[in-house]
């Protein structure tokens, strides 16, 4: 009785584990666990991070209440009260709010015209602005600091030299996202606007920058994230502890004096660039809304 | 670059007035790359082949290409191709460490990006913004979390003497090779996963169904079309994180401080922003930069291939 039962059992197992194989379309059992473990492992150890900025005591590693102490409660130690990491969090909004003043402008005038520019020379732009996006940030903070050192020797280290740091390397993103779009676009609709008697800088205005809208609001997003997320270029091209970064200061006081004023610094730099980017993602959505088209946004920054 | 084939076939007439027009469009940008990204370039190759003022030590360029000085690169060279001598172990330790956190990286990256882009369903949305999110936060921030979490009284030796694993708390920040290569895949992985995850999602689906027709099982299906599909992606994945890996620093000199983790990246910044022999950390960016450009010489040559097979 008990034999036949468990041949039952076994072969109806055995029956849907061979309907789990034959569908095509069935999920997988193994990938979700790894994805769902893989999110943990990424997520977890920031929120561990964060929980300890809150912390009431000076130790990192064990809670210890809650307090805004190492915000601003600490009469010397907390993120406001100490001028080393007030002014890295003020450095940082700072090179990355130049960044994407300048950058979102210029990276789109760069991404219309070598788009639609063809012939001598637009190869070659095309090839120098893409090698940024594979020069190690390395080799690229020596050949500014040694630039601005031994050559362009006008351009101070400190706020100067970084923003134009920033600036460098992230034109390429501001490039790749609007060019991705205009490609989408096609050459059409401005040929339309100019044929209905548009000048070439009206068609732009009028025709192209509308749609391109979207694609200008998510560069500036990536601008303002990978700015604030600089490190080497930064500390390379910094001229000393009143022009260091937040990433700067981490490197600086992370092994050697440690508080959890450092991790509330840390905590504000995201909480930071979090909103900058909800406030551009609402923005992006409006504009995508006001053109009625649904794509989800994590989907465009994906692809 | 097929798509500006494209472009340029919808309008023959290419309008000369109008290309001076989208080259002025260009032009600040241009100009911009040229003064701020080749230009460096060319100091960088005048610095390394030029000498040190004998007193102040101060870098002195040679900026006439017929008067260049081939001393620091000697000296890199020796260095680099002697057996056991510093630059060559610290080069061979960085190839070993880029190798490892790459391959590692790749085995939680391709999973991850397959799951979400072809299982993810009604969760698709929220598993990206969890793919997505690490981009926003700092790579020291990341790594500051670690050191919370790997230093003496941190909750990883909590965790593993609880378990049993270890006896007593381990020093995990003390010149360990597999401290700097968790940070490496900790830090790094996101950069892998998401342009996996936009060539996997758009996989066209009646390939896969194609091959399940035709009798192969889902792991043959995966194997015999989906892997070789993503050969390119892989690629591009692997150059993506390992090329900003080749100049790292930052993440041995946070979770170890020991020279026993030193790589090419701490030498360069040792001799750049240490002052001292700054004509050799040129030639160090340089014989990186060369070491690197052979790289991508030949993950230009591999995809080129690779397309001229599919017939792309």
């Amino acid at each position: 009785m008990t034999s036949v039962a468990g041949a039952g059992a076994g072969s109806a197992r055995n029956g849907r584990l061979r309907e789990w194989i034959a569908n095509p379309w069935g999920k997988p059992r193994v990938l979700p666990l790894v994805t769902v473990a893989y999110l943990a492992w990424s997520i977890l150890p920031i929120l561990i991070a964060i929980r300890f900025s809150f912390n009431e005591g000076r130790s990192r590693s064990t809670a210890q209440g809650w307090s805004f102490r190492w915000y601003w409660e600490d009469p010397d130690l907390s993120v406001w009260a100490d001028p080393d990491l007030r002014t890295a969090l003020f450095q940082s909004l700072r090179l990355a709010g130049i960044a994407v003043l300048v950058t979102v402008p210029l990276g789109t005038a760069l991404a219309i015209g070598l788009t639609r520019w063809r012939g001598r020379g637009s190869g070659a732009a095309r090839a120098v602005s893409l090698a940024t996006l594979v020069t190690p940030e390395i080799v690229m903070g020596t050949a500014l600091l040694l630039v601005f050192v031994n050559l362009l020797t006008f351009v101070p280290l400190g706020t100067p030299a970084q923003a134009i740091g920033h600036i460098t390397f992230s034109l390429v993103f501001v490039l790749i996202i609007v060019r991705g779009r205009l490609l989408a676009i096609g050459p059409e609709y401005e040929e339309a606007a100019r044929d209905l008697g548009a000048s070439r800088l009206q068609a732009i205005r009028l025709a192209l920058l509308p749609m391109l809208w979207p694609a200008i609001v998510a560069s500036g997003i990536i601008v303002f994230a990978i700015s604030m997320d600089d490190f080497v270029i930064s500390q390379f091209l910094s001229s000393g502890t009143n022009t260091d970064t937040v990433p700067v200061r981490i490197y600086a006081t992370g092994r050697t004096a440690p508080t959890p004023a450092l991790n509330a610094l840390a905590t504000l730099t995201l909480a930071v660039t979090i909103a900058f980017a909800a406030l551009g993602f609402l923005l992006w959505w409006l504009l995508k809304r006001a053109r009625g088209d649904r794509e989800s946004a994590l989907e465009h920054l994906a692809h | 670059m097929s798509e500006d084939a494209g472009a340029a076939a919808e309008r023959p007439v290419v309008d000369r007035r109008g290309n001076a027009f989208w080259a002025s469009l260009a032009l600040p940008g241009v100009a911009w790359l040229c003064l701020f990204f080749l230009l460096p370039f060319y100091v960088i190759l005048c610095v390394a082949f030029g000498s040190v003022h004998p007193v102040f030590l101060t870098p002195q360029p040679a900026w006439n290409p017929l008067s260049w000085d081939t001393r620091a690169f000697e000296f890199v060279l020796e260095g680099l191709f002697t057996p056991g001598a510093a630059f060559q172990v610290v080069f061979l330790r960085t190839l070993a460490y880029v190798a490892i956190a790459t391959s590692l990286s790749l085995l939680i990256a391709y999973p991850v990006a397959y799951y979400v882009a072809r299982h993810g369903g009604r969760y698709k949305g929220l598993l990206l913004a969890g793919l997505v999110a690490p981009f926003f936060i700092s790579y020291l921030m990341r790594m500051l979390a670690w050191i919370n979490l790997l230093q003496d009284d941190g909750w990883v030796n909590d965790v593993l003497v609880w378990a049993g694993v270890l006896d007593g708390p381990r020093n995990w920040l003390d010149g360990r090779a597999s401290s700097v290569i968790l940070g490496m895949v900790y830090g790094y992985v996101p950069f892998m996963i998401l342009p996996l995850y936009a060539f996997l999602d758009r996989i066209d689906g009646r390939l896969l169904e194609a091959a399940r027709d035709l009798g192969a099982s889902r792991f043959q299906t995966f194997r015999l079309v989906t892997l070789p599909l993503s050969g390119p992606a892989i690629l591009a994945a692997v150059a993506i994180i390992a090329l900003p890996m080749f100049g790292d620093y930052y993440t041995p000199d946070l979770l170890s401080q020991s020279p026993n983790t030193s790589l090419i990246g701490n030498q360069i910044s040792l001799y750049i922003r240490g002052g001292q022999q700054v004509p050799v950390g040129a030639a160090l960016v340089v014989c990186l930069m060369a070491f690197l450009a052979v790289l991508m010489a030949y993950y230009l040559v591999v995809t080129v291939r690779a397309q001229r097979r599919l017939g792309g």
